[in-house]
């Protein structure tokens, strides 16, 4: 099956007066067509940036390393020219912000805006006709009233009302990738489940991509397929969404499941954070990114990178406890999942 | 909206009182009077002018005199020239100043934003250095320098345009730009850093991942945005603009407003400070209060309750 969108080797650095922060350091994934792909991470790990630099809508102190490709109907999107872009944004590749509040202009209707992504690459329709379109997509997204609503201002709308305006208006062009970088994280719990199952929904009906960008790994176990787990700007481990949860094989997932609360769980089991933080990336360690706060780091993992493993079908994961030579001696903790004691 | 309106005009006589009264209260409270010039007058004289214009009266029922001739359109007559009505400084030199100032603020606003916009866009490339480098130096050097520089360039040098009067369009050259020149700047930096801030906003991302051109990103989705706080400034700006400024008349020669103001208040000329002051505060007031209306017709999160 040909993928919708191949990312080789992406680096994103920010030139900033403390010097270059490299907030992606070598990432590759694809994203097959209908497909929910999960970009999981802690704030800071690059999964932001990775969205971003897929339509180059970074500052413009980011710099796309060379040699980064992402590759999209045949195209290099990092060397495709403004225009080229231009056609592409909105219209192929559309994206969905983790703000309503913020990402919606407030000095424009809602149905204008919604009708503006319509417009920009339809040059030949009528204004009827797109109004017709936008209130079409409103009844999709739920939005009640869509006559009443279209000519409202965004600080008329909820927050979750917001969000559905901007789902209608990245569906707008039924574009054949949907990026949403944490599109529910400023939703309350009730907002964030109807949202997720509407994305579900719309997936199926108009056949769109997914890319879904998180550091909620329940929502991941609702809505994809399969999930990239993202630290220090590098892919750790890739998988599909039952063999992530079932036998998580990078120590940071690992640690990513274990601070998840269980409903199920006994109350009086605390959950386990991961102690430590995140890299500086300014000056990125040279071994594995997670290595000073893995509880089974040996002094390999500080001193070189590992390279990817093969652990099962379409599960791979950076570790050196992974690699068919590392010593099985006791302390190797992937006999078992420390979650499935 | 309606009673939000009648309540802000309400206010803003209480507001025109309290500028009445503070006037008022400063100019007595400077020492001397209108009659105690250099050239002297003997004190039988100087009592019979007192007497004549009632400056004899108690403070309290000379201001109570001065607010119920306001209120029948009277602004009193002056105590330096004799036979005329504040009043009249008014009519005559109002037109004058407002000609000159409305011509200013049309090149003031047709120049600022446009180079407020460029400098923002091309922020930090030779096109904005260019551009906040003279609005820096607009804003820092005095208007009667700017004055004296171009009068010595323009008229003396080159002898192309007139020193003085606003005989012909070339008259109007060199005061317009003496005028609006610090407002030029003020208001380009005003609108390049407002423009700036808009531009790193969520919703200028949205619209550019919409494939908006930038073009269309800018004039589209920043500007309006942008424009706001430029107009809480604009206001003010352009009352200041229109009432006339002392030192541009005074350079040029223009028979307009803003000589009266400084000069009626070395000379304690008391009835055209209070009806000068009265005049700009009334203006003053108004702008701002045309700004608000102006804010409900830009952005429609303003409803006024």
């Amino acid at each position: 099956m040909e993928p919708v969108i191949e990312i080789k080797n992406l680096k994103t650095s920010f030139m900033t007066s403390n010097g270059e922060v490299q907030a992606v350091r070598g990432i590759s994934f694809s994203v097959n067509p209908g497909e929910i792909l999960g970009v999981v991470g802690e704030s800071g790990s690059g999964k932001s940036v990775t969205s971003m630099s897929i339509l180059r809508l970074l500052a413009d102190t980011a710099v796309i390393k060379e040699g980064s490709e992402i590759l999209f109907e045949g195209e290099n999107l990092i060397h495709v020219n403004k225009k080229k872009l231009r056609s592409i944004r909105g219209e192929k590749i559309s994206m969905i912000f983790q703000d309503p509040m913020s990402s919606i202009n407030p000095l424009i209707p809602v149905g204008k805006q919604v009708g503006e992504m319509i417009r920009e690459h339809h040059k030949d329709i009528s204004k009827e006709k797109i109004r017709q379109e936008v209130l079409e997509l409103f009844r999709k997204v739920r939005i009640p009233e869509p006559e009443k609503r279209y000519n409202c201002y965004p600080h008329e709308f909820s927050g979750g009302m917001r969000q559905r305006v901007m789902i209608a208006m990245a569906l707008a062009n039924k574009p054949k990738l949907l990026i949403a970088d944490e599109p529910t994280t400023a939703l309350d719990v009730t907002i964030q489940d109807q949202i997720l199952r509407q994305l579900k929904e719309l997936e199926k009906e108009y056949g769109t991509s997914i890319i879904f960008i998180t550091h909620d790994l329940g929502v991941v176990a609702e809505l994809c397929d399969r999930v990239v787990v993202m630290y220090g700007g590098l892919v750790m481990e890739e998988a599909m969404i039952d063999d992530l949860f079932e036998m998580p094989r990078h120590p940071y997932t690992m640690g990513l499941l274990a601070s998840m609360p269980d409903i199920e769980q006994d109350k009086s089991v605390r959950l386990q954070p991961i102690p430590g933080s995140p890299p500086d990336m300014t000056n990125p360690p040279k071994g594995c990114p997670f290595a000073p706060r893995c509880p089974y780091a040996r002094s390999i993992c500080a001193a070189e990178l590992p390279d990817f493993v093969e652990v099962g079908e379409r599960h791979r994961t950076r570790c050196f406890l992974q690699y068919p030579d590392a010593p099985a001696d006791a302390h190797n903790p992937f006999k078992k999942n420390p979650l499935k004691q | 909206m309606v009673r939000y309106f009648l309540k802000r005009l309400g206010m803003m006589l209480v507001a025109l009182f309290m500028i009445i009264l503070l006037t008022f209260v400063i100019e007595h409270s400077i020492p001397g009077g209108p009659f105690t010039s250099d050239r002297k007058v003997t004190p039988e004289v100087e009592a019979a002018l007192n007497e004549k214009y009632h400056l004899n009266d108690p403070l309290p029922k000379q201001f109570l005199d001065y607010l119920n001739g306001i209120l029948h359109g009277d602004l009193g007559p002056s105590y330096k020239y004799t036979g005329k009505e504040v009043t009249d400084f008014i009519s005559n030199g109002f037109p004058v100043s407002a000609k000159l100032g409305g011509i200013t603020v049309i090149f003031v606003i047709l120049a600022a934003l446009p180079l407020g916009i460029l400098a923002a866009v091309k922020n930090g490339k030779w096109q904005d250095m260019l551009v906040m480098g003279i609005a820096t130096i607009g804003v820092t050097i005095p208007s009667f320098v700017i004055a004296s520089l171009l009068i010595y360039v323009f008229s003396f040098r080159l002898n192309w345009l007139p020193t003085f009067g606003l005989d012909s369009w070339k008259g109007y050259l060199l005061p317009v730009i003496t005028l609006g020149g610090y407002s030029v700047s003020y208001l380009a930096r005003q609108m390049r850093s407002s423009l700036l801030e808009v531009m790193g906003q969520d919703y200028i991302r949205t619209a550019r991942a919409k494939g908006l051109s930038e073009t269309k990103v800018i004039f589209k989705h920043a500007l309006r945005n942008a424009l706001i706080p430029v107009i809480t400034v604009l206001g003010p700006t352009i009352a200041n603009l229109l009432t006339g400024s002392f030192v541009v008349e005074q350079i040029f020669a223009i028979p307009g407003l803003g000589v009266h103001f400084v000069n009626s208040v070395s000379q304690r000329d008391y009835t055209t400070i209070m009806g000068v002051t009265v005049f700009y505060a009334a203006f003053l007031l108004a702008m701002v209060f045309l700004v608000d209306i102006f804010y409900c017709l830009i952005d429609p999160r303003i409803k006024y309750e």
